[in-house]
This record gives structure tokens, C-alpha cells and sequence, in this order.
């Protein structure tokens, strides 16, 4: 079975006919077509070989051959995790927005199809064509979602996030024609085994550098995302933060490691200390946030900047002739990737399930929310705890792994990296404290009624996937090693 | 054996998801009925544990459960390590969890969390046998965490409490302080000894010794020296060491069953007991020692001067906690790892003791909590009365109650040391001895003697239920007798033969030894010892003042404000962090927010090149429609000219 055109493709289809069907049956098609294209992509994680580092599951076809561009998918140990993690967001994702999106739902909820389709296309392409295609193409969804059903300074929000995120993205194209003029084929895996020379390795690092770094994002050109996720409506952000933010991650490892490891090495420093201040500097900005979305999205770019740290420590350790470490931290950069992606979807969600309520995300606006939702003040506690990187919860591992590998390169680079463990804990416990805790601060929250068995549910299984990753992460760990290995051999190599 | 140590730490966990998740429907009774019995199967199957590994000689166990994660070629385990001092910690967690979980069907009987308090109390029973009974780092620090979090979750149980969730936040966050430390030293540990498993870090360390980092320019560190004191900072955090003690006093905001379990018994000492654990890498840094050494006598002597001004029932024991804290790091920096480990044993038994007959008066004084409304309660409470009092004498080390023998041990020990720093830290737990004296009868002579301050309140009072008093008693037993017991096997013996490591040169419980000549002898010598004499002082000096002429305290303070505002103000530690860290981080934030992300990056950067753009384009202004697409489209044009450029030419 064609499993990955199918989780690709079952979506997007779907989507369209959701829409075409019009609002009346949206809600439960959408919920089926989610579900199929979750149990679609089940045999991508049960049927895979944990023995090799090759592309799995591979479709090719031609598609462009004038150009020789092809349509070409496969997944390895890195990529079909994030494949995984998307599909399943899909799911929680339309049961999130059931009953509470009244305005279109048949177009709101059939752009969530798309671009989870999408999404996984990300994720699987295998030519450099059909996934800048899918790169760009998942924009489209995104910024209809924010630009139809965003709040009141949706214009400026989707504006600056396109903009950024678009200009960002031009140059990677402007990178893979030239990787394609160098070696004559779009595959990505014939270009992991071009020779560059110097010069020109270093403009295809900033090229890449300039569209993954805005999407994951790196400081400083984070400041999309605060807006997008305070202007976009509560789904939006959970898929946004969740899964579009990791194809920016997904991109340093696929594309900016393998293709050009010696810029990469070059300019390691370079980005260790840009890591380092999204941990340290935005650990600190998100700290006073007042808005709670605002809040959680810096927490994501302080989150994120332990991804970029785990991948870019790398060079360094391997120059120390470290391979545990380097296996460590790009390990543990992507085990924080789909960690991030449940808990920061349940951080959004939760504060969905209290703006569906109130109208209002400013933290001031709410305080002993646990008198009247005791139920909800629990999952809020656990996200909160396992934000603050809580062993046992999924937000540990990977930090737990970068700080290691990180004290490997550098006292520095852990000590630095560590704070998080009180930053993170401080600005998100604050909020707690402020929000649900103490007493009942005004008549809103008075009136709040705990969540419904629908939220119930969308919250148990997230805390379900947290729990069951931060107590047995080698679910994840070992579909990556062949394919983690295969990678650094990549990168211990020069291209010259 | 596997089975058995997995149920021993999993059954509390079990207890406490039922009662967390299905309290409502199992009922008030039924929740306790479950989480006893979890805690009460603990408890035995700690003792069959006791017989086989103490008295049978079963071989240690050291297995692994489940591979948490590989990477690379380290192996993340959970694993259990059960040897002699683990029985011993088993058995005091689970002892006095089950007398503490007894005691709360009476403490907590009219709160409406009371199922939710049950299932979190379990749960730390769990969390804490976790981390007592871990063979490697990984689980040691999920339990080290996980401790920690109920006990935030328990500081904060009456969440409607401004006071209380406060101060279960600042808990949290200066044990992270501690635990950024903590995390540190086990990267270190994995660097270079590649394993998390404490017998080959263990294996591995003497290989270290010489070998050096550096962290501050040239200067070369011992790596040895960086990783105990990074470990130790854990232990700060956690055992509530100056200046990461600052949480502990307003821990109790919690309920009162919690503050003997978690903030007396077992969790603060967790870092003693780690420290203890670790004893072949710390002996293996002198200057790790001395650090840990200077710390514990600080926090030993200074702390317990606060306890001297405190009016609050559980702030008194409170301070009195972090001054026997400090006593047992003292021991642990001078070698003493076995004396540590004895007097937190001892120190479990008669604070838990002293913690809960405090909330008993707490009851009967219909939650009053101002010693200095109290009085003469003896009458109106004896059995509370009598264990408070074999409490308060096994405290002050009254010769043959069980905090004699280890208290004892310990000011020798220091007294043998040459570790630097052994002379001050002398002075500090000798000293102590006089203080702990003074605020232990103050709090005894205020509370039920003399005579009723409030008659209103003492009219009402009453002795607690039996749920109360059975766990008095049970546990008045243990503060009697257990250091007499067990004194001669446990420090002076080879009970911690192969688990405790101390070198020969400084080896100063071997000093001590030389001089002991059995349980009974020791505990008469210490009638004529100058520590003796200097504890009956204190105790004397408390009955002039509380007792015989009240009007002496009064005219002190009256000479002495200035010495009392330092005491009371806790020497500072609380307002230097509210200005420095507290404020300072959040202008900080704020700065780098308004400053940095508004000002800069988005006002110069990202809308300044935007305006940029438009000023310079203002000749073709009549192309901009403002419509975004029509920007996307003017893109893609340009990208396909681009493109045209790359193939064609």
C-alpha cells in the first residue's frame, strides 16, 4: 500500500470535500477523514525497520521530468515521527474545535485537513521541488485560518507571518536550483552527496538558514509568531506551534546539515549563541507576558532553541571525536521536537478551553479557576508541569539530553541551557498561580463550568502521549538511531 | 526479589491513582482504607526487604527494570539498588509515611479534599522510595523532581490561600536553583564516566582524580571537586541548605501531616541521603568536603537562632528542621556519612513526632497556631504533652534518647576532623547545642506550661482522637530507643560496610569509635560532657524565663530590638531575593521585551525595513494596491524570473 501518498492525500481530498459538502455534516466528516488519515499512517510507525538509515515506504513517480523533478516520498527515522505527530494532532485538533466554531465550519474545518496533508508532504518529500511546494503551499491554510477567523488584529498578524515566513523560504529556492544546476537532480539524498566548495556552501547555509530559522523560529526573527499565535484562533495555534514550527527544525537536519556540513561547522557558533539566547532571553520576555498566548509562544521559541542547540552542538563534539554526544544532542533536538508538539498543543487548547468561556486571554482576567474547574485545573497543572520540563513528562527528555550533550562541548553551553530548568519553571508556575490558583477572582470565573467530556478527552490523550513519552521515550529513541547515525556520518565528512 | 521491590514502591502509586482519580466515587473511607493499605504493604514488604538484605545477608540487588532510552552508547535505565542503606531509608519512609497517613484520617477528617490529600500523600511515598531505592542518576533525579512536585502540590493544598500559593511557587523554583546544580553534576557525571549507573560512576571515580576542567578562563578545576559541588548544590536545594533554605519556613503553609512528612522526615533529607550515596566520589575531593562542611555549619548554627523569635507552633520546628539539617551536613563534610545517615534516622522519628504533636495542639486549639497564646495545656492533653516532651529531649540530645546518640556522634566527629574548616564548624554545632536547647523548651514551657494565655481557647481544648495520639505514641517509641539500638551496628559497626566509603585520612567516625565502648557507657559519659552541660543551660535558661520570671524575655527585647529585627527579619535572605532575583528577573524581562523584541527587532528591523520599503517605492505607489495577494503575485513573477535566470542563461 502507497501508505505515505495516502496520509498525504486522504487529507487534502477529504479537505476539499468537506468544503465542497458545505457546513451541515462538516463536523463528523472532518472527525472520520482525521481518523482514517491518523490509522493510515499507523503501519508508517508499526512497519518500520529500525535496522537501516534508508528511506522507507518509498513512492516515486515522475512528475516534471522536463525538469527532472519528481514525485517522490519516503520517510526515515527522523522524518516519520513528525509524521506521526502530525496526524495525531489533526485528530485532537478537530475534536477541539467541535461545537465551538460556528462561523464556516466547513471551510475551517477542511483547511485543517489540507494542510495536515500537507504537513506530511513536508515531512516525506523526497524531491527538493515537491517539498518547497509543500513548504510554501502549508502557508496558504495557515493564513487563511489566522485571516478569516483570527482575532482583532488578524491583518497585521497574518501580514507579518507570511511575509516573514514566505521571504524567508525564497531564498532556500534560490539554494536548491543552484544544488540542482551543481549536481543535475532535485532528489535531496543525491544532493546529501554533492561536493561544494567553500563559498558557496556558506550562501546555501544562509539561504536554508534564512527560511528554517524564521519558522522554527531562531532569535531574533522570532517575532512573528508571538502575533500569529495571539491573533490566530485556538486550533491554529495548536497546529502551529505543535507541527509547523518542527518543519523548521526538520529542515536544519535534512537540508543544512547533510548538504552543506562544512558552513555548517563554520558558522556552529554562530548559531549555538542565537540557541542560547532564545533559551536565556526569551525564557526572561515570556516571564512578563500578560497575554497567556503571548506567554506560551515565547515558551515555545525558548523551547525551540533547544532544538536548534541540540543539532548545532554537534560540530563541536565531533571535532572532540564525541559520537555519543553529538548523538545526544541531534537525538535529543528531535525527541524535543514531538514533545513539543503534544505540549504545547495542550498548553494552547487549555487556554482555548478557558477563552471559549470568558473571551479573554489576559492572565488578569482569570485567578482561582480551579474552584470552579477542578478538573481542568488538573490537566492545566500537568501541561504546566511538564513545560517546566518535569521528569517523567515528555518536556524533560529532550531537554534532559541537550543539557547533557551540551556540558560535552561546553560547561558554558549547559550552564546557560540549564536555566531554563528555573526560567521555565518560573514563568510558566506564575501563570498557574495567577490563573488558577487562589481565590475566585471575579464573576466570569465564578460562572465557569469544568470541561466537558468532549475537552476531556482531547486533554486526556494529550496528557496520555505526554506521560507515555516522557516515561518510556525509547518509543521514539530507537526508530531515530539508524537514521541519526546515518546522519552524523554525513556531517563528520567534508563536501569540499 | 524484583517483584517484591517493584510492589514495594508501586503499591503507594497504585493507592494513590485510585484514590486521585475515583475518590468521589470510592468515598472518604474507602480512600484511606486503599491508601493505608498501599503504604502498610510498603511498609512490610520494607521489612521482609530488612530481613533478607540486614539479617540474611542476601546478596545486594542491583537489577535494572526497563531501558528508559538509549543514545548514542549511553543507556538510560530504571533500575533499583536495594542494599543496606536503602532498607534503612525504605523503612523510615515507609514508617512514617503509614503513621502520617494514619494520623490525617483525624487531622484532615472535616476538609473537603480529603480524598485528594491521600492520593497525594501516596504519591510522594512513591516518589520518595523512587528516589531512595534508584541504582542510577536518571531515577534519581525523576524522583528527586517528582518529590518535589508533590510537595509543591501539597504546600499550595489549600489553593485558595494567597500565603500558601506563594509560597508553594517559591519552593518549586528555589529547589530548581538547586536542581540546575544538580543537573549539571550528573552531565559531568555522564561525560566522563559515559554511564549513569551508580556503580560504574562509582567504579570510574578514582580514575578522575587529577584530572581537571576549565571553566573560568585558565584556571584549572578538579573535575571531581566541580562535580560534587555541582551535586551538592542539588542537595541545597533540597535539604534546605543557606542560602537555598529559604523555602522550607514557608513550606508551612501546608497542612500539618505534610510538614512532618515531606518538609522533616524524608524529602529534606533526600540531599543528605544522596550526598551519603555518593560518598566514594565526594571522598575523593577534599575541597567538595570543606565546601559542604562550612555550609552545613552555617545553615546549623544561624538557622536555629531564627527558631529562638519565631511565635508560630511549625515555624519553631521548622527552623529547628533546617538547624538538624545542617547538623547532618556537617556530618556529611567531615566524613561522618554513617553519623548523617543516624541522625536522620533519629532526627525522622522524633521531628515527625514533634511535627505532628504540634498539629495536634493545632486541633485542639481550634487552629491557632501563636505559641504565645497557649499555656498550660499539659492538663488538658497528656499524651500529646508526654511525646511532645520525649520529642523535645531526644532533640536537644538528653543523654539515652535516640538524638543523643547521633547528635553526639556527630559534634565528635567534627571535634576528630581535619578537614579544613572542622575548627569553625566545631564552634557552630557546639553552639548549637545551646540554641537548639533554648527554642526547643521555649516552644515546650510556652505551650503547656505556665499558665493558659487564652482561657477562651483553653476552655475548648481537648486531647486529639486516637487516630492522633496512636501515631504519637508509635512513633514517641522509635525517638526513645532507636538510637541506643542501633548506635553500636550502624555507625560504630560495619553496617555500611561496601556502601559507605571513607578514606583512611580522613576517616574521623574511626576517631570517635576509639572511644566507644558500647551504647550504655557512651549515653552515661554524656552526664559529664560539656555539650551536656551546655544543652541544661539552655533548657535552665528557658525555665527562668517561661516559667519562673516572664518578665525577663520582655526587658531583653526591650535592650535587644536591634539583635531580634535581624532574627526576624531571617537575616535578609527573603528581601535580597524578592529585590534582586525576584524583581530583578521580571525588569529584566521587561526591558529585553519592550526594549529588545518592540523596540528593536520589530520597530528598527522588521517595520523599518517595511516603511523603508515604502518610503522608496513611493514613486510607483500607484502599483501597491495594498492587497496581499497581489504582493505573493508580484513574488512568484519574480521567482519565476529568477528561475528563468537559473536555467537559461
Amino acid at each position: 500500500m502507497p501508505w505515505l501518498s495516502l496520509t498525504v492525500w486522504l487529507p487534502i481530498i477529504g479537505g476539499l470535500i468537506v468544503i465542497a459538502l458545505g457546513d451541515r455534516r462538516s463536523r463528523p466528516l472532518a472527525l472520520g477523514i482525521s481518523v482514517l488519515t491518523l490509522l493510515v499512517s499507523l503501519p508508517l510507525y508499526f512497519g518500520f525497520d529500525l535496522s537501516t538509515p534508508a528511506m522507507q515506504f518509498v513512492e516515486r513517480a515522475n512528475w516534471l521530468p522536463g525538469f527532472d523533478i519528481e514525485y517522490a516520498l519516503g520517510v526515515d527515522g527522523i522524518a516519520m515521527p513528525l509524521v506521526i505527530l502530525t496526524t495525531l494532532i489533526n485528530v485532537v485538533v478537530v475534536i477541539s474545535m467541535w461545537e465551538v466554531i460556528k462561523d464556516r465550519p466547513a471551510l475551517y474545518l477542511g483547511a485543517f485537513q489540507i494542510m495536515t496533508g500537507l504537513m506530511v508532504g513536508v515531512f516525506s518529500a523526497l524531491d527538493a521541488i515537491l517539498f518547497y511546494i509543500f513548504f510554501e503551499a502549508t502557508l496558504i491554510p495557515m493564513f487563511l485560518i489566522i485571516g478569516i477567523w483570527g482575532g482583532p488584529r488578524r491583518v497585521y498578524a497574518t501580514i507579518k507571518f507570511f511575509l516573514y515566513t514566505f521571504l524567508g523560504s525564497v531564498f532556500m529556492l534560490i539554494a536548491l536550483i543552484y544544488l540542482y544546476r551543481l549536481g543535475g537532480s532535485f532528489a535531496i539524498e543525491d544532493m546529501h552527496q554533492l561536493a561544494i566548495a567553500e563559498k558557496p556552501q556558506f550562501w546555501i547555509f544562509l539561504a536554508f538558514f534564512a527560511a528554517f530559522a524564521v519558522k522554527i523560529p531562531m532569535w531574533p526573527v522570532h517575532t512573528w509568531l508571538p502575533d500569529a499565535h495571539v491573533e490566530a484562533p485556538t486550533a491554529g495555534s495548536a497546529v502551529l506551534a505543535a507541527i509547523m514550527l518542527k518543519m523548521g527544525g526538520y529542515g536544519f537536519l535534512r537540508f543544512s546539515l547533510p548538504i552543506v556540513p562544512d558552513a555548517s561547522s563554520q558558522m556552529d557558533t554562530f548559531m549555538i549563541v542565537i540557541s542560547l539566547i532564545a533559551v536565556v532571553y526569551i525564557g526572561f520576555v515570556a516571564l512578563v507576558q500578560r497575554d497567556m498566548k503571548k506567554l506560551i509562544a515565547y515558551s515555545s521559541i525558548s523551547h525551540m532553541g533547544f532544538v536548534t542547540l541540540g543539532i548545532f552542538i554537534a560540530f563541536g563534539l565531533l571535532q572532540k571525536g564525541d559520537i555519543s554526544g553529538v548523538a545526544l544532542g541531534l537525538e535529543g533536538a528531535i525527541v524535543q521536537m514531538i514533545s513539543h508538539g503534544f505540549i504545547s498543543a495542550a498548553m494552547f487548547l487549555c487556554v482555548g478551553v478557558m477563552y471559549d468561556r470568558v473571551h479573554s486571554r489576559e492572565i488578569s482576567a482569570y485567578g482561582g479557576v480551579i474552584n470552579t474547574m477542578p478538573l481542568f485545573g488538573a490537566f492545566m497543572v500537568f501541561f504546566a508541569m511538564a513545560n517546566a520540563g518535569l521528569p517523567g513528562t515528555s518536556g524533560f527528555v529532550g531537554e534532559f539530553m541537550i543539557i547533557l550533550a551540551g556540558f560535552r562541548a561546553n560547561f558554558w553551553i549547559a550552564f546557560l541551557a540549564a536555566m531554563t530548568l528555573v526560567l521555565g519553571a518560573a514563568y510558566t508556575l506564575w501563570m498557574v498561580k495567577r490563573v488558577i490558583f487562589g481565590e475566585i477572582g471575579n464573576d466570569n470565573v465564578a460562572a465557569l463550568q469544568d470541561v466537558n467530556r468532549r475537552e476531556f478527552w482531547m486533554l486526556g490523550s494529550l496528557a496520555a502521549f505526554v506521560l507515555l513519552l516522557g516515561l518510556w521515550p525509547d518509543l521514539v529513541g530507537r526508530v531515530m538511531h539508524a537514521s541519526v547515525e546515518n546522519l552524523v556520518s554525513h556531517i563528520s565528512i567534508s563536501k569540499y | 526479589m524484583k517483584f517484591i521491590y517493584t510492589l514495594t514502591a508501586f503499591a503507594p502509586l497504585i493507592a494513590a491513582i485510585a484514590a486521585g482519580f475515583f475518590g468521589k466515587r470510592l468515598g472518604r473511607t474507602n480512600s484511606h482504607r486503599i491508601t493505608i493499605g498501599g503504604v502498610a504493604l510498603s511498609f512490610l514488604l520494607s521489612c521482609y526487604a530488612f530481613t533478607q538484605v540486614v539479617l540474611g545477608d542476601a546478596p545486594v540487588f542491583d537489577e535494572s527494570l526497563y531501558t528508559w532510552l538509549i543514545s548514542g552508547d549511553i543507556r538510560f535505565e530504571v533500575g533499583f539498588l536495594v542494599d543496606k542503606l536503602t532498607v534503612l531509608m525504605m523503612l523510615v519512609v515507609t514508617f512514617v509515611s503509614l503513621m502520617v497517613h494514619i494520623y490525617t484520617i483525624g487531622y484532615m477528617e472535616e476538609d473537603p479534599g480529603y480524598q485528594r490529600f491521600f492520593a497525594y500523600i501516596s504519591l510522594f511515598t512513591f516518589s520518595m522510595l523512587m528516589l531512595v531505592m534508584s541504582n542510577n542518576f536518571l531515577q534519581l533525579f525523576f524522583g528527586w523532581e517528582a518529590v518535589g512536585t508533590v510537595s509543591y502540590l501539597l504546600i499550595g493544598f489549600w489553593y485558595k490561600k494567597e500565603t500558601a500559593i506563594f509560597a508553594n511557587m517559591k519552593a518549586f523554583l528555589v529547589n530548581r536553583v538547586g536542581d540546575f546544580g544538580f543537573v549539571l553534576g550528573i552531565a559531568a557525571i555522564v561525560m566522563y564516566t559515559n554511564s549513569l549507573h551508580y556503580a560504574d560512576a562509582f567504579a570510574a571515580g578514582p580514575s578522575l582524580v587529577g584530572e581537571t576542567m576549565s571553566i573560568f578562563g585558565n584556571a584549572e578545576w578538579q573535575v571531581l571537586t566541580v562535580i560534587c559541588i555541582l551535586l551538592f548544590i542539588g542537595a541545597m536545594g533540597k535539604s534546605a541548605q543557606a542560602p537555598l533554605h529559604v523555602w522550607l519556613p514557608d513550606s508551612m503553609e501546608g497542612p500539618t501531616p505534610i510538614s512532618a512528612l515531606i518538609h522533616a522526615a524524608t524529602m529534606v533529607t533526600a540531599g543528605i541521603f544522596m550526598v551519603a550515596r555518593m560518598s566514594p566520589l565526594f571522598e575523593l575531593s577534599e575541597t567538595a568536603l570543606s565546601f559542604v562542611l562550612i555550609i552545613g555549619a552555617f545553615t546549623a548554627f544561624f538557622m536555629g537562632l531564627i527558631g529562638i523569635v519565631q511565635n508560630d507552633i511549625k515555624r519553631v520546628v521548622a527552623y529547628s528542621t533546617l538547624s538538624q539539617l545542617g547538623y547532618m551536613t556537617v556530618a556529611l563534610g567531615v566524613s561522618a556519612y554513617s553519623a548523617a545517615i543516624f541522625h536522620l534516622m533519629t532526627h525522622a522519628f522524633f521531628k515527625a513526632l514533634l511535627f505532628l504533636a504540634a498539629g495536634s495542639v493545632i486541633i485542639a486549639m481550634h487552629h491557632e497556631q501563636d505559641i504565645r497564646k497557649m499555656g498550660g495545656l499539659w492538663r488538658k492533653m497528656p499524651i500529646t504533652w508526654f511525646t511532645s516532651l520525649i520529642g523535645s529531649l531526644a532533640l536537644i540530645g538528653f543523654p539515652f534518647f535516640s538524638g543523643f546518640f547521633s547528635k553526639d556522634v556527630i559534634i565528635e566527629a567534627v571535634h576528630a576532623s581535619n578537614i579544613p574548616g572542622a575548627n569553625i564548624a566545631y564552634w557552630a554545632v557546639f553552639g548549637g547545642v545551646f540554641v537548639t536547647a533554648f527554642y526547643s523548651f521555649r516552644m515546650f514551657f510556652l505551650v503547656f506550661h505556665g499558665k493558659p494565655r487564652d482561657q477562651h481557647a483553653y476552655d475548648h481544648a481537648q486531647e486529639s482522637p486516637k487516630v492522633v495520639t496512636l501515631p504519637l505514641i508509635l512513633l514517641a517509641i522509635p525517638s526513645l530507643v532507636i538510637g541506643g539500638l542501633t548506635v553500636s551496628t550502624v555507625v560504630f559497626g560495619n553496617y555500611f560496610d561496601g556502601i559507605i566509603f571513607v578514606d583512611e585520612a580522613h576517616d574521623s567516625v574511626k576517631e570517635v569509635a576509639s572511644h566507644f565502648h558500647g551504647a550504655i557507657p557512651f549515653a552515661l559519659h554524656g552526664f559529664v560532657t560539656p555539650v551536656f552541660f551546655t544543652a541544661m543551660a539552655g533548657v535552665l535558661t528557658t525555665v527562668v524565663f517561661y516559667l519562673l520570671a516572664p518578665g525577663i524575655p520582655a526587658f531583653l527585647d526591650s535592650k535587644l530590638g536591634f539583635f531580634r529585627r535581624i532574627l526576624e527579619n531571617k537575616y535578609g535572605f527573603d528581601d535580597f531575593n524578592q529585590a534582586v532575583f525576584a524583581r530583578g528577573s521580571i525588569g529584566l524581562g521587561k526591558q529585553l521585551w519592550q526594549k529588545g523584541d518592540v523596540a528593536v527587532i520589530d520597530g528598527a528591523l522588521v517595520n523599518g525595513s517595511a516603511k523603508g520599503v515604502g518610503a522608496l517605492a513611493g514613486v510607483a505607489r500607484h502599483l501597491q494596491s495594498g492587497m496581499l495577494f497581489h504582493y505573493a503575485f508580484a513574488m512568484i513573477i519574480g521567482l519565476l524570473v529568477m528561475l528563468s535566470w537559473f536555467f537559461f542563461v
